[in-house]
Formats: structure tokens, sequence, C-alpha cells
């Protein structure tokens, strides 16, 4: 950071540079005596203006591009499927239990997807203890709605024996460190869960209940489904989420961002470029249709980069 | 292309609106808003003292309480109690339950509202308050929240609580053939393969000369407060969504614009 402050930070320039740039000093000349720091709590919007001038953001990173992602996937291994999703240090633990229910009357041959997001206080200073945080029954249903909209599973897979039995996947997202964009990290840990979600293999024991073959030590049964099997994913949804400032466009932004600048706009697209949802709650900033435009084409580069990611984790885990 | 729809209407017509203020005697402000067979009411109260949550120094708070048409929110105890008692009498088919517990569309249906009020109204003026909205919904036929939008716009009026502008929201539908239909019935919503809530600002009588508020060449009341979108669409679809969408939403602020003027006269002769 210190390295970094000398070069790319404006603050630290001269003071002939200082004066050219031109940006009104409503508080007098207090800028240029305070320390960088104590400048960026007092005043943290002009702070952010006197970057975003020179087209970069605190963290070196020009505008539109997202932070670091990596995916790990199988990170939980009770589960039937598991993925750790980071993206900068916003970490979102994602798991996949499954188990066999009776389907409902309406749909005899299809499973069932419960999705829930936690965001337990250990993952912002904002969340506190015995408080459930605000965010997280939004993020919840905002995750329910996109994946089960976007057709990604097809719920006739769940399915085991028709009007009996089917599967439910439960699919819970532990909220690790929430630094910003919390909506595109679930979703991405969840992609990256239920693409490493192995079904496992069931049989009917003597009551006519269908229980795990491994468990209950009935592999020699003829099993109900063939073997473990992937599920298959048809287009996938990847988001990034972008915020909106005046005329500039901040993509993935972190929870300083996030709540300094309120116009945020959460663009969905699936592998073949479909639009999922376009989520923009408000704001002080109206969108036009050339910002949209403007998410819409950064949320395409970032669905390749996101694929790549998947792919290179989902082939690391071939390997072994 | 001629569209058939179930209630016999055109591709790009609304419902009958009708809007009424000031309903309710103990509230600030209050309306009741009905796009055909959807209704929904509003109340404000406020700006009172901020609670210890909300308190901002510099800004006024707005709180959204959405009271659904069947069912309590916010209980949670009430509701695991009834889940755990399913499950344990009805046990393997509980996955509705399950549905009902954690899908509360009301919390995202809370924020959005919340998020789109605070764009549209002036904080500055009164800070270190706080503002409820209690919105009731009375019979939902789609196009739910987008009612909701506007009847707190309403209410927020008949508060007097002070907004840079109106927000008017409308329901678009894109068919599986790929033509657009306006503020959709329940079943339309259902039928079609993906549907957009959209909020702009409505047009503003300004006595600023003519071309003066445009930013980037569009006016002001084709930015987009919010979007909200469901299902699967192609981008063009979302775009080409927004043109009967602005054209419709610059309908409903003539809508609001007479409903207010008329009913301030009435209370003006009433007074």
């Amino acid at each position: 950071m210190d390295g970094y402050n000398c070069v790319f930070n404006p603050l630290f320039r001269s003071k002939e540079n200082r004066l050219t740039m031109g940006l009104p000093n409503a508080s007098g000349d207090l800028s240029t005596e305070v320390e960088v720091d104590a400048f960026r709590r007092l005043f943290p919007l002009r702070f952010y203006e006197k970057h975003l001038l020179e087209s970069i953001r605190p963290d070196a990173r020009p505008l539109g591009r997202a932070r670091e992602t990596t995916i790990a996937l199988g990170a939980v291994a009770s589960a039937n499927g598991s993925a750790l999703a980071k993206i900068g240090s916003t970490t979102m633990l994602a798991a996949i239990k499954m188990e066999v229910m009776t389907p409902s009357l309406e749909t005899p041959d299809e499973g069932c997807i419960a999705i829930d997001f936690h965001m337990p206080p250990i993952c912002s200073p904002i969340v506190r203890p015995g408080r459930p945080a605000e965010a997280a029954p939004v993020v919840a249903k905002q995750l329910s709605d996109t994946i089960l909209s976007s057709g990604m599973i097809n719920l006739k897979e769940l399915s085991l024996v028709s009007g009996k039995a089917a599967w439910m996947a439960y699919l819970d997202i532990y909220c690790l460190d929430a630094d910003g964009a919390l909506f595109d990290t679930a979703l991405l840990s969840a992609v990256a869960a239920f693409s490493h979600l192995e079904i496992p293999v069931v049989s009917l024991n003597d009551d006519g209940k269908i229980v795990l073959s491994e468990e209950q030590g009935l592999s020699d049964r003829e099993p109900v489904n063939k073997e473990r099997r992937k599920i298959n994913l048809s287009s996938i949804p990847f988001s990034l989420t972008c915020v909106l400032h005046k005329n500039y466009i901040l993509a993935d932004p972190t929870a300083e961002e996030e709540s300094i600048m309120d116009t945020i706009v959460t663009v969905v697209l699936d592998s073949s470029s479909q639009l999922v949802s376009l989520h923009k709650p408000g704001g002080t900033v109206l969108a036009y249709t050339s910002a949209i435009q403007d998410c819409i084409a950064l949320t395409r580069q970032r669905v390749k980069e996101l694929q790549k990611i998947l792919e290179e984790a989902i082939s690391g885990m071939e390997v072994d | 292309m001629e569209v058939h729809r179930e209630d016999g209407r055109s591709q790009n017509q609304l419902r009958p609106l009708a809007c009424s203020r000031n309903i309710l005697h103990r509230a600030h402000g209050s309306a009741s808003w009905s796009q055909g067979d959807t209704k929904v009411l509003a109340a404000v109260y406020g700006p009172k003292a901020g609670t210890k949550k909300n308190e901002n120094p510099e800004k006024a708070c707005i709180e959204v309480i959405w009271k659904p048409k069947t069912g309590q929110i916010g209980d949670f105890l009430t509701s695991l109690l009834i889940v755990l008692a399913f499950e344990v009498w009805y046990a393997g088919n509980f996955q509705n339950i399950l549905h009902w517990c954690l899908g509360k569309p009301e919390k995202e249906y809370e924020m959005i509202l919340k998020r789109t009020l605070e764009s549209i109204c002036i904080l500055t003026v009164n800070p270190n308050t706080t503002t409820s909205i209690i919105v009731q919904v009375v019979n939902d036929d789609g196009a739910l929240l987008p009612s909701a939008i506007n009847a707190a716009c309403m209410a927020l009026v008949d508060a007097g609580i002070p907004m840079k502008h109106l927000a008017v929201a409308i329901c678009c539908c894109v068919a599986k053939t790929g033509y657009v239909i306006l503020d959709p019935t329940k079943l339309e919503e259902q039928k079609t393969k993906a549907f957009a809530y959209l909020v702009f600002p409505n047009s503003v009588h300004s006595v600023l000369p003519e071309g003066s508020l445009r930013v980037e060449g569009e006016p002001i009341e084709n930015g987009i407060i919010t979007s909200v979108t469901h299902g699967i669409m192609p981008v063009d679809d979302y775009f080409y969504c927004l043109e009967p969408g602005r054209a419709a939403s610059v309908k409903l602020s003539d809508f609001l614009r007479r409903n207010l003027q008329q009913q301030s006269t009435d209370s003006s002769k009433a007074g």
C-alpha cells in the first residue's frame, strides 16, 4: 500500500499537480494538510472522486476491472457438493446436501432446490450477534430467483421414482467475509458447488423406503439410480455488480465503495449471453440506456473470465 | 402484430387506474392505488424522531414495512414453531412449508421500495428523523411491486414529505414470441417467459428552458430509478421493453398529476 501510494495516489503528488486537478475544494485547503487515511475517513466521497478523475481506484484497480477471483471445489467433505469462492476478500462457502423427499402432487416428477444464505456476525463489523443481517434474506431471495429462473438445473433430473421419490437439494451459502459484491460471490459459489455436486447412489430397503446404498450396506441390491453422477448444468448464470457514480461505472465494488456510492446495478447473464436478471434497486444515479449498455458489456467480459476460472477449477479437480 | 390478451386489452393498454388519497385518519398521509384487480394501500407516518437503529445525523431515514395479503412476517419464532409442528405431523412433504419460510419476497420488496423512495425524497431536509411507510397488499393480480411503489409515492405526497420528483412504476412482460405487453395480470405474469419492473421519474414541468434537463441527450424521465427483472430474455428484449415502458410512464405520470390537482382543488373547496 505504501509503495502504491507514492506512485498512484493523487493525494501524494506535488502541490502543483494537486492544484491543477481543479476539483472544487469545499472544505478549504484541509485536504493538503491531513494525512491520506484521515482524509479518506473524513471525506470519503471526495477521496474517491479524486481517484476516479485519474481513472483509478484506491486499491489500484482500473474502474472496469473485477478483483482477483478464486474457486476451490470440495471444501466440505461431508457435503455432496461444495465450493469456496473468493472475489477479492469477499468469501463464500457453499455446500449442498441431498436428501430424498416425496415430490409434491403438482410436480410429481421434479426434484426441489432450497437455497439459504447465512451472514454470521463474523462476516462483517456491521452484522451484530443476535440480530440477523438485513441483507441476508434479500440476497437469499435474489439467489433462488436467479438459480431457479435461469434453468441451469433441470429439476426433472432430480427425480428418482415419479410421484414417489425425488431429490431435495439443500444449498446453504455461508458468508465468511463480506467485502462487497455479496450476490456475485454467492452466485459463483453456488454455481461452483452445483458443478462439484455428485448425486449419491440410493436403493430400496426392505420397508420400501429409499436409503443411501453405501450407508446401509445394500450395495449388492440393484440401485434405483445407476451410479454416482454429476448433474448436467445448462446455461450457467454469472453476475457482475457495478456501482454507478456520476458518469463513472465501477465494476465489482468493495464494501467501502458500496457504502459511499449508493447506486448499485447487478447484471446476471448466462453462458449464452441471455439476460437472467438486471437488478437496480433505486439509488441517487439514474441509469440511462448508455450506462445500462456499458454495465452489460462489462458483464459479458466478466462472464468469460468467470467461465474460465470455473473450468480451471473443475479440470484441477479431475486431475486430483 | 395483434396480440390476444385474455381481458381483450391491446398490447400497450394499462388496466383502469384508480387512486384516492387521505383515506386513513390516523396516518400522516395515505393512499390507495389500484390497477385493475391489484390493489395496494400505503400509509405514511412521519417524519418522527429517529429510532436508535436508524438515526442518521445527516439524513432522514425511510423505513418500509410490507404487509402481505395473508400471513405475518418477521415473527420468526412462530414460523419456526409452525414448521416444526408440520414436520412432525406431516413428515416427508414439507418442502412447500420450507419454501414459504425461506422465500420471503417481502424482505426483497421492502429493500427495493426503501431504496427507490430514498432516491426520490429530499432526505437532507429532515435529518435525524424516520419516516415509516406501511404497505398493505389488498389484492394481488399482477404488477404488485409497481403498484406498491405508485401507492407509496402518492402517500408520501399526501403526507407532505419533500420530494425531488415522483416515481412511476410499470411492469413490462416479454412473451415467448418476443412481443412486449404492459401491466400484466397475475396469469399473464406466470405465462410469459420474463417480465421487468421498471421505475422512472415522472415528467417534470419545469420553468427552465426546454432541453436543460437533459442528461447525455436523454430527457431525465428516461433514466431508470429501479429495475427488477425475472426470467430469461435476450438482452435486446430488455431494451425493447424500455420504450413502451417509458411511453406508459408518461401516461401514468399524467394520471398522477391530474389526480393530485383534482384532489387539491376538492380539498380547498371543502376547507
